[in-house]
């Protein structure tokens, strides 16, 4: 492919008539064009490093930077929701058992789905798209790149907040859902509802800016030739999945929102003495609760699209079709709330059609399945560590999403609601769907990121104890709510007959969080002592491997052209690149959104300590808000000036234009 | 010494129960809304499992075969893709049929379920409390309305109309062996019509958390013959009986002047409150606080000596009585048949 | 991995407007989830409303002039934020520094006839759940306009410096003619919903 192919028929050479009138001349700089590999090189080092020092660090709008605290975040949040975990079966391995009372119980629940919805689910599957989404589409850092870095802090925030009001025994005990009026204020009084409403709405901040970031570095920042039908599917799922949060998580901020302003300012939204409604909270929370489910579940189907070709050795079977069920699913996921209210008695017929609408979902997510299967039916595949996981993935999902099936049928789910099935069913969706695949991909793409091998003996050791202890915990779960255990109680009584089987599962629990020792042990050898990964070590061929492992500050010396879905299996011999960029300022390449044409040379931000001051006056106000209302009023003045701070031009060369 | 307590009381009441309470399992229905979710539950199930099995064969197919994954990623065969895009076709059309056949079944069953309680002669309206079942028998001759708690009795064989209310959070009715559960939501009132094929005891609990003592909000459902339903029902009109001998008497007086008629109600005394469960026949009960202990002796001076222990949270106060005070009261209530 | 050049981008433009650059996409994003918050919140009023057979719940109606003053106003101020718009195009300094100051007091002014539409809604937040929705609307609205405003400021503000002469500022002029429209555009359901719809029952 030439350059003219690249640049089309568009003319790039003609200056836009905009760039005339009352601007500056632009001030040049060095351009990457026939510059030796050792000096661009330094001159990009320069320019695209995140700056020494504390102050630095804390400054840093590297994508991969940001990506990596959220991650290593994002998983001691893990670890914590699953100590919560364990904590809750060794209460629940026998009937009666008196170790955890009904008050630190129902935080430890509370905490644990929070946790793991809001700081581990969803971080950690976004913490893996900023990585790796400006890396595969082939640019130097993510778009809004101070924003990103903003989402981060917030995210910190907001985590750290929850889990301090934890240790001070003031965390939610109400639900991760936190219906009213169990949550309002009249049967919640005290501060602990407060924290989940506050802490929800600022987790969620991080998330919509991190969503946005997403969808502009996928539209305008593609590599030159990478057109909407050469896009990787991780890149697809990332993409859809930052649209359902989008137009998924205002629904919980509203939420939210409605709840502290009935608790803190005597609103009477769902009050049904005053004219307002319970089960009006229930719509809001599940119109962002369900498809809360495919923003975690999406971006792993991108995993398991990334992982399968590379170890099958061919491109993923059906990519269109891949491409549309996504999109699909991203849709449907709006129209399926309501099953999870089928037992508070809705009409019958809108039921019957939430029923219809559950039971579609199912399509989309078959033509993947199936898709994926057919990729893999070209021979014997290389089986390594990534692609076990994946095999449990399909293993543990598929019973996920079948009892889903199950669940959207009315009449049944009014038998299973809210018992341990419905327990059992969502952590085979939840862990199958998307753990699964993480741990997959976090063998997948760890060279990458730290430019060294996991151990392959210990992978497979941890996913025999991760699939053996994941089975063994949640698959009796089925049965011991079929045998009518709801969820969500601290106890049970000994007549029942559940006790042998908690038991089992609680053995099964503790064999699971060994999994996870296991898994931390198998990183860190593997950051200390792995074995040297190279540039690409799995022979795969989206462009996040066309770089060094890890990938330097500016990620690519010169702007990769995708000529094909998988351009290193397409171009053996040499990746055909773009020149011409200033090497010392942060000049990113801006592409057409469809055809990714090159288009515009934008700067991208520079490191900057203002969105951490920001994110502090930010998270500062909401925790203040709960003592009272007036603290909106107070924090808009720091808010302001960080803000104010942080748009402002410091006249870095990346302020010019 | 709570817990050895409450361990002591829950072997107990293990021992005593075992003979009456149902085992609270969807897969044992005794009813027809139950029985028509326990078969949907084993067809779904099967239907399941055999999808399950097909894709792991389609999984664990690739990793049988002779020849290894190529070399070369990028020379796929155009006929061995059109084959499979074939094959996909068809495995998207028959789980669309499955899933159109499911959706129709479901629809069917449900308009099986709502045809249950069409002809319902008997109406009680059940409403949630924190952590307690509030039963009202309606009646349209006003002495004959019936309030009690916990325990609903109904004559088997007959569909009978429960309303559910809650007055302050939401609760969920649940009696997995008769009927699937619905919530009980304040400011709304819905319907669940449910039918014990057979007397006997069937053990529900509540299924929408609803605070500190979820767990413990069970309740039963007593299906007995018409006729000894209606001796039930007449029974329990009736006002409270007298306290038969000094101590029971002496505890009257008690339970009389304690912050006790704050909250209970004792039909023919003056003890008038409505926010926690009527005793007038309180002795009739299997169960004490909602189906956390079984009714005896020891049980009831255990609740009423320290609520908080046997219930964290619950909203029964402890109320300040020496031993002598305790053992009247309980002698009282014990009488309250 | 080896490289080969093969496109030459040197001669690109350092800045574009409206769709070609980022910055528009990313307000295009953030004007879609507070636009799904303004719809939700509606949404939220009109599942109330369509609850109980009388709206309003018997409080007195809303007195709508202060609300209708500031819609004038809002529409009003579309013209001269057009006519930014076309200066900010190309690039024209003059103009567009009038511009800024034009829409800073566009932006006021309304904000202080909402001052008088809180207690021109004859209810307050605490009586019911009428009045609770009524102010949240009007809450939110108020706070998405304060936003609005204060970055339209700083804006003008950014302009009359030596940063203002810069492409991506022009560009930035132009984000901000797009999200005003915007502010506009939400504030006419919210309009009907607070003062009309409760006239209906």
């Amino acid at each position: 492919m030439s350059s003219a192919d690249i640049t089309g028929d568009r003319d790039i050479s003609k200056p836009d008539t905009a760039s005339k009138g009352d601007i500056a001349p632009e001030r040049d700089g060095p351009r990457d064009t026939g510059m030796d590999d050792a000096r661009l090189h330094r001159w990009l080092e320069r320019t695209w490093r995140t700056p020494p020092g504390i102050v630095g660090a804390l400054s840093s709008v590297d994508h991969k930077v940001i990506a990596r605290r959220y991650l290593i975040t994002a998983f001691v949040f893990l670890c914590l929701g699953g100590l919560n975990a364990i904590a809750m079966r060794i209460q629940l391995s026998g009937p009666q058992r008196g170790l955890i009372g009904p008050d630190l119980y129902n935080q430890l629940f509370t905490m644990h789905g929070v946790t793991m919805m809001f700081l581990f689910a969803v971080p950690i599957v976004q913490a893996t798209g900023i990585y790796l989404v400006p890396l595969m589409v082939g640019t130097r850092n993510i778009a809004f790149p101070r924003l990103n870095a903003f989402g981060y802090w917030i995210y910190v925030s907001g985590g750290v907040f929850a889990w301090v009001s934890f240790a001070l025994n003031m965390a939610p005990d109400v639900g991760w859902f936190a219906y009213v009026p169990l949550s309002g204020p009249e049967f919640a009084p005290g501060k602990r509802a407060d924290v989940w409403a506050q802490m929800i709405t600022y987790t969620e901040v991080s998330s919509l800016a991190v969503a946005v970031a997403t969808i502009v570095t996928v539209f305008k920042q593609r590599a030159p030739g990478m057109s909407l039908d050469k896009i990787p599917l991780y890149v697809w799922a990332m993409l859809v999945t930052s649209f359902v949060v989008v137009f998924a998580m205002p629904a919980v901020m509203i939420t939210s929102t409605f709840l502290i302003l009935d608790r803190l300012v005597g609103t009477h939204i769902f009050n049904p003495a005053e004219g307002g409604d319970v089960l009006l909270f229930q719509h809001l929370f599940w119109f962002f609760g369900h498809p809360e489910v495919y923003i975690i579940f999406l971006p792993a189907t991108g995993m398991v699209s990334s992982i399968i070709p590379v170890f099958a050795r061919r491109p993923t079977f059906g990519h269109l079709g891949l491409v549309l069920s996504l999109v699909a699913v991203g849709f449907l996921s709006f129209g399926l709330w309501v099953h999870h209210m089928f037992a508070t008695g809705l009409p019958k017929l809108g039921a019957s059609f939430f029923t219809a609408s559950s039971m579609m979902i199912a399509i989309p997510n078959g033509v993947q399945i199936f898709c994926w299967l057919a990729t893999l039916w070209d021979g014997r595949p290389v089986v390594r560590t990534p692609l076990l996981f994946v095999f449990g993935f399909f293993f543990i999902f598929v019973i996920g999403g079948l009892t889903g099936v199950m669940l959207a049928s009315v009449p049944l789910d009014l038998q299973v609601h809210d018992t341990y099935f419905v327990v059992a069913h969502f952590h085979y969706v939840l862990i199958g769907g998307s753990v699964f695949p993480l741990l997959g991909a976090a063998y997948f793409w760890f060279p990458k990121i730290s430019g060294r091998m996991m151990s392959e003996r210990l992978g497979r050791w941890h996913f025999w104890l991760a699939f053996i202890g994941f089975n063994a915990t949640f698959f009796p779960m089925h049965l011991v709510g079929l045998w009518g255990m709801p969820r969500r109680v601290y106890t049970y009584p000994a007549e029942l007959g559940w006790g042998n089987i908690n038991l089992f599962i609680s053995a099964g629990a503790v064999l699971f969080f060994l999994s996870f020792v296991l898994f931390i042990f198998n990183l860190a050898h593997g950051a200390l002592k792995g074995a040297p990964a190279g540039n690409n070590p799995w022979n795969a061929g989206t462009l996040e491997w066309a770089t060094s492992s890890p990938p330097p500050s500016y990620n690519f010396a010169r702007i990769p052209i995708a000529t094909h879905v998988e351009p290193l299996w397409a171009e053996r011999e040499a990746l055909p690149v773009a020149t011409g960029l200033r090497v010392d300022a942060r000049e990113l390449l801006i592409s057409t959104v469809a055809e990714a044409h090159p288009d515009i040379r934008e700067k991208s931000a520079a490191p900057s300590i203002w969105p951490l001051l920001a994110a502090i006056s930010v998270g500062a106000t909401f925790v203040y808000s709960i003592f009272t209302p007036w603290a909106v009023v107070w924090g808009a003045a720091p808010i302001a000036i960080t803000l104010i701070g942080w748009f402002w031009p410091k006249g870095d060369p990346e302020d010019e234009e | 010494m709570k817990r050895p307590v409450s361990m002591a009381f829950a072997t107990a009441g293990a021992l005593l129960l075992q003979g009456c309470a149902g085992w609270q399992s969807v897969l044992d229905p005794k009813g027809p809304a139950a029985s028509e979710q326990a078969w949907l539950i084993w067809f779904f199930t099967g239907l399941c499992a055999v999808v399950w099995v097909l894709v792991m064969i389609a999984l664990a197919a690739p990793l049988m075969m002779r020849s290894r994954a190529q070399a070369e990623p990028l020379a796929i065969d155009a006929g061995a893709e059109g084959r499979k895009l074939r094959v996909v076709l068809t495995a998207v059309a028959v789980t669309a049929a499955i899933l159109i056949g499911l959706t129709l079944l479901s629809f069917f069953a449900n308009r099986t379920l709502a045809a249950i309680g069409s002809d319902a002669s008997l109406t009680i309206r059940v409403t949630g409390h924190q952590w307690w079942w509030e039963v009202r028998y309606e009646d349209a001759t006003p002495s004959r309305i019936l309030t009690t708690a916990n325990e609903i009795h109904i004559p088997a064989g007959e569909p009978v109309r429960l309303l559910l209310t809650s007055t302050d959070v939401i609760h969920s009715f649940w009696i997995p062996s008769l009927s699937g559960k619905l919530d009980l939501i304040p400011g709304h009132i819905n319907v669940l019509d449910i039918k014990a094929d057979k007397p006997g005891v069937y053990r529900g609990q509540c299924a929408e958390f609803c605070g500190a003592q979820h767990a413990n909000m069970g309740t039963f459902i007593i299906a007995e013959p018409r006729a000894k339903f209606d001796a039930w029902w007449n029974d329990q009109l009736q006002p409270a009986v007298a306290p038969a001998g000094d101590e029971a008497k002496a505890g009257e007086d008690l339970f009389l002047r304690r912050p006790c008629v704050m909250c209970h109600r004792i039909g023919g005394t003056p003890a008038g409150g409505t926010v926690a469960p009527d005793l007038t026949h309180i002795a009739s009960r299997k169960t004490l606080a909602a189906g956390t202990l079984t009714m005896s002796r020891g049980n009831l001076a255990a609740w009423i000596a320290d609520p908080q222990g046997v219930k964290p949270g619950s909203h029964m106060p402890v109320v300040d009585l020496d031993g002598d005070e305790l053992n009247a009261i309980v002698a009282y209530l014990e009488g309250l048949k | 991995m080896k490289q080969r050049p093969a496109a030459d981008i040197s001669d690109l433009p350092t800045f574009g407007h409206g769709a070609r650059s980022p910055t528009w996409w990313g307000t295009l994003g953030f004007m879609a989830l507070e636009g799904t918050g303004f719809a939700l919140a509606a949404g939220a009023y009109l599942y109330l409303a369509t609850l109980w057979p009388s709206w309003r719940l018997s409080a007195p109606e809303p007195n709508h002039w202060p609300g209708t003053i500031v819609t004038i106003l809002l529409i009003v101020s579309l013209v001269p934020n057009h006519i930014l718009h076309r200066y900010a195009e190309r690039c024209a300094m003059l103009p567009v520094r009038i511009g800024m100051i034009v829409m800073s007091l566009f932006g006021i002014a309304p904000l202080v006839v909402r001052w008088f539409e809180f207690p021109a809604l004859n209810i307050y937040w605490d009586t019911n759940a009428y009045g609770s929705m009524l102010w949240v609307l009007l809450g939110l609205h108020t706070t998405h306009l304060i936003t609005d405003v204060g970055d339209t400021i700083v804006l003008t503000v950014l302009m009359f410096t030596r940063h203002g002469y810069s492409g991506r500022r022009f560009g930035d002029v132009g984000d901000n003619v797009f999200y005003w429209d915007f502010v506009v555009l939400t504030w006419i359901p919210i309009y009907l919903l607070i003062y009309w719809m409760p006239r209906l029952g």
